[in-house]
């Protein structure tokens, strides 16, 4: 990684704005889901960090505790160091968190059954190509041949059929790395 | 500030649920966020419904479901939620709060390590598999929420388009969304019975 430049404000703030627009058109498979677009706004329109750069960022926050959002924490920190970081949290929790009070504040019944249903299912689609994308960029992003593909599939495996906690394959991944599989 | 709706002559069975310090609810969402390695809502499950009994198994699945449709990550939804439910505005921002700051540090702390040790072969040829797993991972979430989805023409059609317009030919997301948000919502409005 790169040395965080310093807090550039002509940064920060579209950073922000993007990020905020972002984070309310995350519905339904999370922040993960999102993932595609903020790679290609840092990475492709902004040339902040390189693909591999986001794609380890990615794979840090998985590795830490705490909500998935994190790794945009992380991106933001790349780019534009500690105010960056706090911008992209607060960017990504603040207006998803805002709604959901004005909802809360406006009605304490639930959200309309039947249009609620039909954003839910009507968007599921989206999120899993969405989702699909993610992991897409995310692969591409590493520098890993054919053989990171391979343990790209054993996870997404180990996963799908067994219970273990996805930490563990992270730290699996970790060890198949430093030993010289992929 | 302004105190939670109660449920108070909503229906005959809503009872006001019992108010929660925020000290506590930030000290109590700090601990699952914390505990969450590799997702934090089993440990919200275990802490709420189980350890706490905060909220039973359905009130539980409520708040959930309520929080997935929103936008934004999942788990702060719900912590905002319940936090606005037994403690207002304040109990809404102590449980946010716990959520997110303490996991923040952590991750930073991590950032900074990187920084530092990132160029280190063995680092880099860590990551490089932390990444490439992370990738299996997002893809079993997306094989698992596939499964979900009927199985028709335009649902199928959406998550192809979807994948191939943001992940293949980089298109921006909103201009991806624009387009397929409105007829998917439509489609599923119109076929809904």
């Amino acid at each position: 990684m790169t040395e965080p430049d310093a807090p550039v404000w002509s940064v920060v703030g579209p950073l922000f704005g993007h990020f905020a627009v972002l984070s309310l058109m995350a519905i339904g498979g999370g922040v993960v889901m999102v993932a595609p677009e903020i790679q290609r706004y840092v990475v492709d329109s902004h040339h902040w960090m390189t693909a591999e750069q986001f794609s380890a960022a990615y794979a840090i926050a998985q590795a830490a505790p705490g909500p998935n959002m994190l790794y945009t924490t992380l991106v933001g920190w790349q780019v534009a160091g500690w105010i960056g970081a706090v911008a992209a949290t607060v960017a990504i929790v603040g207006p998803p968190s805002l709604l959901t009070l004005a909802i809360m504040h406006a009605s304490t019944r639930r959200v309309p059954g039947r249009f609620a249903r039909a954003v839910g299912r009507g968007l599921a689609p989206i999120s899993v190509g969405l989702l699909f994308a993610t992991g897409w960029i995310l692969l591409r992003g590493t520098a890993a041949d054919w053989r990171g593909a391979v343990l790209t599939a054993l996870a997404a495996a180990a996963v799908l059929r067994t219970k273990i906690n996805p930490v563990w394959v992270i730290v699996a991944g970790a060890t198949a790395g430093i030993v010289g599989l992929v | 500030m302004s105190d939670p709706p109660s449920g108070r002559g909503d229906a005959p069975t809503a009872v006001a649920p019992a108010r929660i310090a925020p000290l506590e609810l930030f000290l109590a969402f700090s601990e699952m966020a914390l505990s969450g390695f590799g997702g934090v809502l089993p440990f919200a499950y275990r802490a709420m419904v189980e350890r706490r009994r905060w909220v039973d198994r359905e009130e539980f699945a409520r708040l959930l479901a309520v929080a997935q449709v929103m936008p934004g990550p999942t788990i702060c939804n719900l912590a905002v939620m319940f936090g606005y439910r037994r403690s207002g505005l304040t109990g809404a921002a102590a449980s946010l709060a716990g959520m997110v700051a303490m996991p923040f540090a952590i991750v930073l702390g991590l950032g900074v390590a990187y920084q530092r040790f990132g160029d280190l072969p063995a680092v880099r040829r860590a990551l490089v598999g932390m990444s490439s797993v992370a990738a299996g991972l997002i893809l079993a979430t997306a094989i698992k929420m596939a499964r979900a989805v009927r199985p028709r023409v335009v649902p199928i059609c959406l998550a192809a388009l979807a994948f191939v317009g943001v992940g293949v030919i980089r298109f921006s997301l909103i201009a991806v969304i624009a387009v397929l948000a409105p007829a998917a919502v439509l489609f599923s409005w119109k076929s809904d019975d």
